[in-house]
């Protein structure tokens, strides 16, 4: 069952009478089955439209769609929605096993079958061995488990996970993202997946959604996302380490950083932004090149080199940041204090206009 | 460290300490003695020797005392789940109207500020057989005969309505402040939850409001168990100083203190008046015992 939003629009009146608009004119379609990455700052909106789909909160404007039935007006416990909290809001005086049992208890499944259910969703997440116990003898992995098992025992129609991963240390959240992964393609059950960490979206989402202020910037497979960023915020969103970004222009045809070309277009004579993906700048070993820097660091991590290269003059192209960086074959073998020539990979470089879209 | 913390903390409850052994501890340990006593009189300051349980025994012969026992448990049995239920609810239904909250906290707060003999006084006139609201109502819905409720016709069981109903309401009001100022501080994620996992309002009172309530619910409970088992004021106020028809029908333990204390002539009357005090005094006792043990149990954290 896909997810349909229209137009949906969530408006906030803060206490000095100031309004927020947290979710602003979305219109989205989450296909039936898919694991979608809704992704972006904090404070974006990405919860508000999460407890907009769950009914949780009422939307200002526009509609949501459950497949073919509108669910705009009803409320969430007849939404047959699961959802995990930002924060779990696991209920403090059941165990856990009576937070799973809870929501089947609800829906009046038969006793035994609810046992069943509760014992399989416990296995099934890991915590077996933990079911008497309360939420405050848990770890904060173990009672974000207890709130995916519990959001998921009663076979919803929809899955939203609020930052699920957020509280797990860096081991046991690739453990727990495989897990989720498994798990959506096991049911096949549509999923909202909320982060703002951009690679766990990468990898655990079929697509990405990239949200901000509460704007949707862009939706598609990740991969496409990166490679063919709608705006520079998309861009700079996208990746790690982040895309270089500089002031340019473009003169006859020439892509021009500081004076020196470092590629070919077709668009006019104008002032632009140019960015290039760390991966996408090459050492030139014929040193012909023009765009070429004094290296100031050299990280070796395995396979790549990460060249950093400090820019210290006032009056630098470079936007944002003091230090730019790129990502070599370590074989290259370079030092600090090396002057290396780049070449650019026309295709990992993106140039805006001055107002933030991809020309 | 622990020692010289230990020091401080009782340097610190030293004035508390004093007040309560000056107002507290000493009449308390002073009527204890004054049960023991064998025909005094307070005027006279005079005993006519010591007695260890005579006191105890003659009251506990007394059917008076019976009286007095039968009426206080039932108005604490009764009154004290029947308001908190009631108070709870309230407290509930007042939280889904926002709007309406101050107000209504404002009007159901009067009773707690206005003297309860007043008030009694006033529910005397409900109650009363010809002029009352109470029965005026009933008339309207078809219920003929007038009821007499307190007046020289009526039974036991009237009476004891009548005053559950005052005492009842007379509590609701410090209750329901209680409950509502308890509930702003449940999370409300908990709600949020609960709705997702397609919990009945019924349910959601049940199973998380009243267990996340729980430490406030014993709180209430013991202390208005213990209030009612101390009524003088609400059947002074609803019955006068006969206290109920026939006299002494709704008579409870304290005002049964109260009647024989106020014998200074009779010898030994002060000291049955001691003796049903510590009485009351060891019932609060176990009540007090009973419903923490019980707390232990069944609230939660
Ligand atoms: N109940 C509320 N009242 C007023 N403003 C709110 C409320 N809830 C959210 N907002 C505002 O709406 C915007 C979006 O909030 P939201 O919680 O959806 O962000 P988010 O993307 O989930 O951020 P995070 O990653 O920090 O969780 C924020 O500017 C926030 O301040
Ligand atoms: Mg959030």
């Amino acid at each position: 069952m896909d997810i349909k939003m229209v137009n949906l629009t969530k408006i906030f009146t803060s206490k000095n009478r100031k309004e927020v608009q947290a979710v602003s004119h979305v219109d989205l379609t989450i296909p039936s089955g898919k694991l979608i990455g809704l992704l972006g700052p904090s404070g974006c909106g990405k919860s508000t439209t999460l407890y907009l789909i769950a009914g949780l909160l009422k939307q200002n404007e526009g509609q949501i769609f459950f497949g073919e039935d509108e669910v705009s007006e009803m409320p969430p416990e007849k939404r047959g929605i699961g959802l995990v909290f930002q924060n779990y809001a696991l209920y403090p005086h059941f165990t856990v096993r009576e937070n799973i049992l809870f929501p089947l208890q609800n829906l009046h499944v038969p006793k035994e079958e609810a046992k069943q259910r509760t014992f399989e969703m416990a296995k099934l997440v890991g915590l077996e061995e933990m079911l008497d116990r309360k939420p405050k003898e848990l770890s904060g992995g173990q009672q974000q488990r207890v709130a995916i098992a519990r959001a998921l025992v009663k076979k919803p129609r929809v899955l939203l996970l609020d930052e699920p991963l957020s509280n797990l240390d860096a081991r046991l959240r690739l453990q727990t993202r495989e897990e989720i992964k498994r798990i959506q393609r096991e049911t096949g059950i549509t999923t909202v997946f909320v982060t703002h960490d951009q690679e766990e979206a990468m990898s655990i989402s079929d697509e990405i959604v990239v949200m901000k202020d509460g704007v949707i910037q862009q939706m598609g497979q990740p991969q496409d996302v990166y490679d063919h960023p709608v705006n520079l915020f998309v861009a700079k969103f996208l990746g790690s380490p982040q895309i270089n970004v500089f002031d340019g222009v473009i003169e006859a045809g020439k892509v021009l950083i500081d004076g020196m070309a470092v590629g070919a277009t077709e668009l006019p004579d104008q002032k632009v932004v140019i960015g290039i993906r760390p991966e996408g700048l090459q050492v030139d070993k014929t040193a012909l090149s023009p765009f070429k820097f004094e290296i100031d660091l050299v990280e070796t991590i395995g396979r790549d080199t990460t060249l950093i290269i400090e820019v210290t003059s006032e009056e630098s192209t470079l936007l944002d940041k003091k230090t730019f960086k790129a990502i070599v074959d370590a074989e290259n073998r370079i030092r600090p204090k090396d002057v290396i020539h780049f070449v650019v990979k026309p295709e990992k470089m993106h140039i805006f206009g001055l107002d933030g879209k991809h020309l | 460290m622990e020692t010289k913390n230990n020091w401080k903390a009782w340097l610190y409850l030293a004035p508390m300490l004093l007040l309560m052994s000056v107002f507290t501890f000493y009449p308390l340990i002073n009527a204890f003695i004054i049960s023991f006593y064998k025909g005094y009189r307070p005027l006279q300051n005079s005993i006519e020797g010591f007695t260890l349980l005579g006191n105890y025994l003659l009251i506990l012969r007394n059917p008076l005392f019976w009286n007095a026992m039968k009426n206080t448990f039932v108005i604490a049995f009764i009154s004290v789940p029947v308001s908190i239920f009631l108070s709870l609810a309230i407290a509930v239904g007042l939280k889904s109207i926002p709007k309406l909250n101050k107000f209504f906290q404002t009007v159901f707060f009067l009773p707690y500020v206005t003297n309860s003999i007043a008030v009694g006084m006033a529910f005397a006139v409900m109650f009363h057989k010809n002029y009352g609201l109470i029965n005026a109502i009933l008339e309207r819905l078809g219920f003929a005969g007038r009821i007499d409720w307190i007046g020289g016709t009526s039974s036991w069981w009237t009476q004891m309505v009548a005053l559950l109903i005052f005492t009842v309401w007379e509590s609701l009001a410090f209750k329901i402040l209680v409950f509502t100022s308890g509930m702003q501080n449940i999370d409300k994620q908990y709600y949020d939850a609960a709705k997702i996992d397609s919990a009945s309002k019924w349910t959601v009172f049940r199973r998380i409001t009243v267990p996340l309530l729980s430490p406030i619910i014993l709180y209430i409970s013991i202390t208005s168990m213990i209030g009612a088992l101390k009524a003088y004021n609400s059947v002074i106020g609803l019955f006068g100083v006969k206290l109920g028809n026939p006299s002494n029908s709704m008579i409870t333990i304290v005002a049964f203190v109260y009647k024989y204390r106020a014998e200074l002539a009779s010898p030994g009357y002060y000291s049955y008046a001691a003796a049903s005090a510590i009485i009351l005094f060891i019932i609060t006792v176990i009540f007090s015992l009973i419903q923490g043990a019980v707390s232990k149990k069944r609230v939660h954290y």
